[in-house]
């Protein structure tokens, strides 16, 4: 009962709420789209944390879901351990990254007077998710070897039965508890991102390397 | 050739008194906000100094405005290929510190504080954190060259200027000063639009003023920095940018902007330009020293039948032809060579133009009287003696050239002398013409820049076409829809996040 909840309710929950209210939102709020910069009252640590936050995390997400899409791959790849070692130190030392940066921005929120007043309760709910999330992938990367290996075999298949809408929980029951948090945390993640500033990652400007330098708007024309 | 229409300005600095009246009007309208508060889409500097924020012409820091690399026009912040790097954080935004942290007084503390030996003070408060502050800079610090070791000596145009000039500009006796009111340009190659990650910023078809629509804004302050003369702004509370819109509802119904209605001094002019788009990209690639004729080429003639028939292929009504036929900015910029834009070096052709400041005369005085001149050389003399080097107005709008600045400020001089000698009579009228005429120019032109500098009337100033632009719209689509759309007036209320 309690697993269905968890690892089936749960994430169908978060997952279509992210979905129909990022799209509300998108379409109704559309002004409440922002990466809420605080750059502007704080740059300095803002560097350390953002920066090295967003690189490592960057790194470690396309990881995983390189792994959700192509499992088979991470297998094959698997096969020497040599090439085994460099994957998983690549994506320990970037989680790594991730963890200082993600520290640096929850300091930073708590000790920059200005800063301060542009936080709200939700920023720091997300930052201490996000920390949580960094923090028991890297638990696990450690204490459990090795995570590119299960994860292609059991978390990856989980993952699809639940887009496949045949969801069988039955396939991570034999993982440890530290790893099925970081599941529950990952889907807290997803459920977040609408409600949060979370959403400027819906609406990253790759559409910049594709438009015309000059933007030019008639009123009669329209956008040229 | 693709001619559009363009609401353009001139600013006179000669009559500029610094007044600061134009700055008022426009917090008082526009920026009086939450997030705004530090915001001046106007604001009125001394010059030599620093201007805000801190230094803004340092390019070498800010990354502001175009440059030619590669035989290719590219924003020196980034180039395309390396422009998602800087996302997460953005190297050369200035920050907080680099314009002021807002502050107000805590006046209630004048009533309600408590029974005491000594008179109760009002303690500066900061309007982002509501705590007590040391008021360490605000907008304006340097006015009037307050504080010039700190500040007039960080003019980054000095650089232009030897050791001994700028020895001699510093100390107390010869010290000179202008005032420079600086506005957003709305240029014809917007570095800000170019550089907005999301796309929200546009340049209007019909007029040329630059806005940013607040709900595809996603502060990613790219705009911040990649505008030279840092006239578009961070809003710390909402997240989104904010940039002067030139007041444009008033605008489209024919009224000059609030800045420009309030000015004291009148020194400002509103007209249409007509330009050509085609040409914009090949004038930003001419070297520095082409860029004044490069960027005036770009304006071309409203008289000339193929531009008003390329003008009304795009649409631009025959109310703004006739408005470009009588323009006021047209006649100082191209009629005239008077005005001239501030730092075309930074390549985004803007549309607002000084008339250099001539500063005070400094004919030769003998007993106490001052000597009038009695010769060309000694009408255009006081070029050269001025306290304010040429190389610094060059360097200020020149793009380093002396040519443009000089030929602009011996007209104006050559004016005032030939005034001097049909007004006054002191002065022979043949040593007068003489000077009219090397300064390329005669008695009808001299009495045309005359009247419009100075018995210039409401309309003489501001020749704004109404744009009927809200008729137009309601043909075509629900007005309401249209106004959010514009980055202006939608109706919700501006707070941060969801």
């Amino acid at each position: 009962m309690l697993t269905n909840f968890l690892f089936v309710g749960f994430p169908y929950v978060a997952l279509v709420l992210a979905i129909v209210v990022s799209i509300l939102r998108f379409t109704w709020r559309p002004f409440s789209y922002s990466s809420l910069s605080s750059q502007f009252l704080e740059s300095e640590s803002l560097f350390w944390g953002s920066g090295l936050w967003h690189w490592g995390i960057l790194w470690v997400l396309s990881g995983h879901l390189f792994a959700f899409f192509l499992p088979e791959a991470i297998l094959a790849w698997n096969a020497r351990p040599l090439r085994l070692y460099l994957l998983e130190i690549t994506g320990l030392s970037m989680a790594l990254l991730a963890l200082v940066g993600v520290v640096a921005l929850l300091v930073r929120r708590f000790t920059d007077r200005r800063v301060k007043v542009v936080t709200s309760p939700l920023d720091l709910v997300l930052l201490v998710v996000l920390l949580y999330q960094v923090a028991s992938g890297i638990d696990v990367a450690i204490r459990y070897r090795w995570g590119s290996a299960w994860f292609s075999t059991n978390a990856a298949p989980y993952l699809w039965s639940l887009i496949k809408l045949a969801p069988r929980p039955e396939l991570i029951a034999p993982l440890p508890w530290m790893v099925k948090l970081h599941f529950l945390s990952g889907f807290t993640v997803i459920l977040l991102l609408p409600f949060t500033r979370l959403v400027h990652f819906l609406v990253v400007p790759i559409w910049y390397y594709w438009r015309r330098p000059q933007v030019v708007i008639w009123n009669r024309k329209g956008l040229r | 050739m693709d001619i559009r229409s363009q609401v353009a300005m001139v600013f006179h600095l000669d009559k500029c008194i610094g007044c600061h009246t134009c700055s008022i009007a426009c917090k008082n309208v526009w920026t009086d906000r939450k997030g705004a508060d530090y915001m001046w889409w106007n604001n009125v500097e001394t010059k030599p100094g620093t201007g805000y924020p801190t230094q803004w012409e340092n390019q070498e820091e800010y990354k502001g405005g175009w440059v030619v690399k590669d035989g290719k026009l590219q924003l020196r912040l980034t180039s395309k290929g390396k422009f998602l790097q800087k996302i997460f954080h953005q190297p050369s935004l200035p920050t907080m510190d680099e314009y002021y942290e807002p502050w107000t007084y805590r006046y209630e503390d004048l009533f309600n504080g408590p029974e005491q030996d000594d008179q109760p003070t009002a303690i500066p408060v900061s309007k982002v954190t509501g705590q007590y502050i040391d008021i360490e800079a605000g907008p304006n610090w340097d006015d009037d060259l307050g504080g010039s070791p700190l500040y007039a000596r960080n003019d980054v145009n000095l650089s232009a200027l030897s050791e001994e000039q700028r020895l001699q500009l510093l100390s107390i006796e010869t010290l000179v000063m202008f005032y420079l009111p600086r506005i957003c340009n709305h240029c014809a190659n917007p570095a800000c639009v170019a550089a907005c990650p999301s796309g929200a910023i546009y340049k209007r078809g019909e007029d040329g003023i630059v806005l940013i629509n607040q709900n595809v804004c996603r502060g990613w302050r790219y705009c911040v920095s990649a505008c030279p003369y840092k006239k578009v702004f961070y809003n710390w509370s909402t997240g989104k940018s904010e940039k002067c819109l030139l007041c444009y509802p008033r605008v489209e119904t024919g009224q000059a902007p609030a800045c420009f209605h309030s000015c004291v001094g009148r020194i400002r002019y509103m007209g249409v330009l007509l330009y050509d788009a085609d040409k914009i990209e090949a004038a930003g690639l001419r070297p520095d020293a082409e860029l004044v004729t490069a960027h005036r080429d770009l304006l071309v003639d409203p008289n000339d039948p193929a531009v008003i028939e390329s003008a009304r292929k795009n649409g631009v009504s025959e109310q703004v032809l006739k408005a470009a036929r009588q323009s006021p900015v047209y006649r100082f910029v191209k009629d005239w060579g008077l005005a001239l834009a501030p730092h075309p070096e930074y390549r985004t052709f803007p549309s607002l133009f000084y008339v250099p400041a001539l500063g005070p005369v400094t004919y030769s005085v003998e007993d106490g009287v001052a000597l009038n001149p009695t010769s060309t050389e000694e009408i255009f003399a006081p070029l050269d003696q001025a306290r304010l080097p040429m190389s610094y107005l060059a360097s200020l709008f020149g793009a380093g050239q002396e040519a443009p600045v000089r030929y602009a400020m011996k007209k104006m001089l050559a004016i005032r002398t030939w005034k001097r000698a049909t007004e006054v009579g002191d002065v022979d009228l043949k040593v007068a013409l003489a000077g009219l005429r090397e300064a390329d120019c005669d008695p009808e032109q001299a009495e045309a820049i005359y009247r419009l500098t100075s018995l210039c009337g409401f309309e003489d100033r501001f020749v704004i076409p109404a744009s009927h632009r809200e008729q137009a719209v309601e043909v075509l689509t629900n007005p309401l829809e249209r106004k959010g759309a514009a980055g202006f007036g939608f109706r919700e209320a501006p707070q941060r996040g969801f």
